[in-house]
């Protein structure tokens, strides 16, 4: 190549960078917030069938906490990954107990204002904090609107050897993703007494979920946010 | 200032007497050991960039590579004694790391210990 | 000797760090509810406010008024000193602090955050050469080009501030486009009134006096800065209350909300707008220790008003089930709980002990203090 073409891509470059940085923060925000990712195979998500799900019942947490190694501690400064709800209607009183944890959006929040790009969504519409590049801003926690994220307050011990963790990070539910990559489900859905909550691939038309959600009727939650969340609650 | 020019100055004066006499290779707890991914010297000179790399691979696309992840490196190179690869001073990992004044960034949140141990105590 | 408490308070919020570092955040106040406490108040004050006192240089180079022109340099050395101090209470506060490096080295392009990395050290850059372009003789021609990309960038410096917070949809006490602007017109009034005291602190220890002239002319400006910057906060609250699904929210910043309301209406509306402008424009007084008392004020007011707008906001909780009575393990449905404790307090006065030093050394070793130019000149 030419040395003046080597000149000319430069300037290229260059300009379509200050190009970029100027127009900007609006078109980037608009392309990469609301991504075009090609029509995956795989998007792992979550039925949640509340009218089974016993008030009282914490057995999805503990093995939550089991599988992970979360302290299982309920102070404002512990780790949650899946917690349980009980909600009750204002209007007409009608109670319901469910459990909450990160909602895997398909536009996730806290992926968008993540400055290092630590928070980020793997391919198969997992959401994960990679904590290798997690910087403790908890910019993540201020923008999810699930309350899905913890930060980890202390410096800790004896993690499980599958599931790295440390102090001054943020942390989340990862779908179990070290048990998905075996080909296990997840160990919320696993320990549930009332097989309440059904995992599966969202895109394969062929799978229980799939047909589950094509024919009775759920609902995601804060679905006015248009964030298109994996993790979807039957009965709400 | 005179006295902290003169500390600086036996310090400095130490540091050649302290090279010689610890060039040696440091001392450590090699765990079972072998040659699974390459020889010695290459991983000690490369083994950092090897887990880089397997760590955004799995992390970011899981594509989990067993035979080059620090999980397996820590099955056999954590201690026969203890399972860890960073309890003692003289652990696989720390006792290189301390003499080449590396710092260890991995433990923090990486468990140490080798999975069969940690699932032997905690699935009593 | 007030260089040496302001080394001992750095040192104090360097401790401070060394300990959060040690033990975790578990020694703040702050939690999975409160994410973000004193720390950020007292960083996002000093980030805003370095912003705003650029004001002053660029009513001198901008818009060519003589008698600020001669301040610009010292507005200039506020900027910077401010900035550095602020951003070192940001980045002391990280969880990881050791690895920002990271954020150095890996931008996404779509975090506000990382773009106020850019913006920031922009500014600090822009800064520094109209510094350069004032100071040194030679480069002079140039001040004015500088003076006018710095009076751009900081528009969008405070604008990449308010967006931080007017981004975030899942909070109800943020989210709305008012933030931006709104932070723009606050930077002026507390930039103004850091500026004040600084130029009275400076004028009183070489026992100088203030030109009348000058003095009412910025007394004045501080006096309307903080009528504009109290009109964008009513607006914000005014919108909130007329929204059916924001008005528990305002309830609870605006009267139930305990430490937040008293805050709101004694700190900010009374300390920091009311009394301050009683004290500019009451006829006859409105003189240079007047002006200096309505500053600080001013100050006191920007700090309350952040804490119920940073913590109080953070404070109430999340509408994951709009319309349902929630409850869990996890605060869902009630208000969270916080209590700043000594060591990120210290590290906020740290940020402050940074700012004051790098003032005094600059205003000590170089030539920042205004010289007035004659007055028939003006």
């Amino acid at each position: 190549m030419s040395e003046i073409n080597v000149q000319r891509r430069q300037f290229l470059k260059m300009s379509m960078g200050v190009a970029a940085v100027s127009i900007a923060p609006g078109i980037f925000l608009f392309d990469m917030a609301h991504g075009k990712a090609d029509a995956n195979k795989v998007r792992w998500g979550m039925l949640i069938e509340t009218a089974n799900c016993a008030e009282g019942c914490n057995d999805c947490v503990t093995a939550c906490n089991t599988e992970n190694g979360l302290s299982g501690g309920v102070s404002s400064t512990d780790s949650q990954w899946i917690r349980k709800i009980e909600i009750k209607d204002i209007s007409t009183g009608r109670e319901t107990s469910l459990p909450m944890m990160c909602q895997h959006c398909e536009h996730p929040p806290c992926v968008d204002v993540c400055p290092t790009g630590a928070s980020f969504k793997r391919a198969d519409g997992i959401v994960l904090v990679d904590k290798h590049l997690c910087i403790g801003c908890r910019y993540c926690m201020m923008a999810c609107p699930y309350k899905a994220r913890s930060f980890v307050h202390e410096p800790l011990q004896n993690q499980n050897p599958d599931v790295p963790r440390g102090r001054g990070t943020v942390e989340s539910c990862t779908m179990c993703v070290h048990r998905i990559d075996q080909g296990q489900q997840p160990a919320c859905a696993v320990a549930c007494p009332n097989k309440s909550i059904l995992f599966g691939n969202l895109n394969d038309p062929d799978s229980e979920i799939a047909t589950r959600i094509r024919t009775v009727a759920s609902a995601q939650v804060r679905a006015d946010l248009g964030l298109n969340p994996g993790v979807r609650y039957q009965g709400l | 200032m005179l006295r902290l020019l003169s500390i600086l100055a036996v310090l400095c004066l130490c540091i050649p007497a302290y090279a010689t006499e610890s060039s040696a290779i440091p001392k450590l707890d090699i765990g079972k050991g072998g040659e699974c991914v390459k020889e010695p010297q290459w991983m000690r000179k490369n083994h950092m960039h090897l887990l880089t790399h397997q760590r955004d691979e799995v992390v970011h696309k899981g594509v989990r590579d067993d035979k080059i992840s620090l999980k397996n490196c820590i099955e056999c190179h954590a201690s026969t004694k203890d399972d860890s690869v960073i309890a003692r001073d003289d652990s696989f990992c720390v006792a290189c790391h301390r003499y080449e004044a590396v710092k260890l960034d991995c433990f923090e949140c990486h468990s140490g210990e080798r999975k069969s141990a940690w699932l032997k105590r905690n699935s009593k | 000797m007030l260089t040496s408490v302001a080394a001992l308070i750095v040192l104090a919020g360097l401790y401070s760090v060394h300990m959060m570092e040690e033990h975790g955040h578990i020694i703040t106040g702050m939690n999975n509810q409160i994410v973000w406490g004193i720390p950020h108040v007292f960083a996002i004050f000093m980030i805003v406010a370095a912003s705003g006192v650029l004001n002053v240089s660029s009513i001198g180079s901008v818009f060519n008024k003589p008698a600020y022109k001669a301040r610009a340099p010292l507005a200039g050395l506020l900027s910077l000193a401010m900035l550095a101090g602020g951003l070192t209470v940001l980045m002391l506060d990280l969880g990881r602090p050791d690895r920002i490096i990271v954020a150095a080295t890996n931008y996404n392009l779509t975090s506000v955050f990382a773009w106020n990395v850019l913006l920031y050290s922009a500014m600090f850059a822009a800064v520094v050469v109209y510094l350069w372009t004032m100071m040194e003789a030679r480069m002079q021609p140039w001040s004015k080009h500088a003076g006018f990309v710095v009076f751009i960038w900081r528009f969008a410096l405070t604008t990449g501030t308010g967006v931080i917070f007017s981004f975030l949809v899942a909070r109800q006490a943020y989210g709305s486009a008012i933030l931006p602007p709104m932070f723009i017109v606050i930077s002026f009034a507390w930039g103004l009134a850091v500026f004040h005291i600084v130029q009275s602190a400076i004028y009183q220890w070489n026992g100088k006096m203030l030109d009348e002239y000058v003095q009412k002319r910025m007394k004045n400006l501080l006096g309307v800065f903080v009528v504009a910057a109290l009109y964008f906060v009513v607006v914000y609250h005014l919108t909130n209350l007329y929204f059916a699904r924001q008005v528990e929210f305002e309830r609870f910043i605006l009267a139930d909300g305990g430490i937040y309301p008293l805050l709101f209406w004694a700190g900010y509306v009374v300390l920091g707008n009311l009394l301050p402008l009683l004290l500019i424009y009451l006829p006859g007084w409105g003189k240079t220790q007047h002006v200096a008392v309505a500053s600080a004020m001013v100050i006191l007011g920007g700090f309350a008003f952040l804490y119920v707008f940073i913590i109080g906001g953070q404070a109430f909780p999340l509408s994951i089930f709009p319309g349902f009575e929630v409850k869990s393990s996890f605060g869902d449905g009630v208000i969270g709980l916080y209590s700043p404790s000594l060591p990120e307090v210290l590290l906020g006065f740290g940020g402050v002990g940074i700012a004051f030093l790098i003032t005094a050394v600059g205003i000590r070793v170089l030539n920042f203090v205004p010289r007035e130019i004659p007055k028939k000149t003006l």
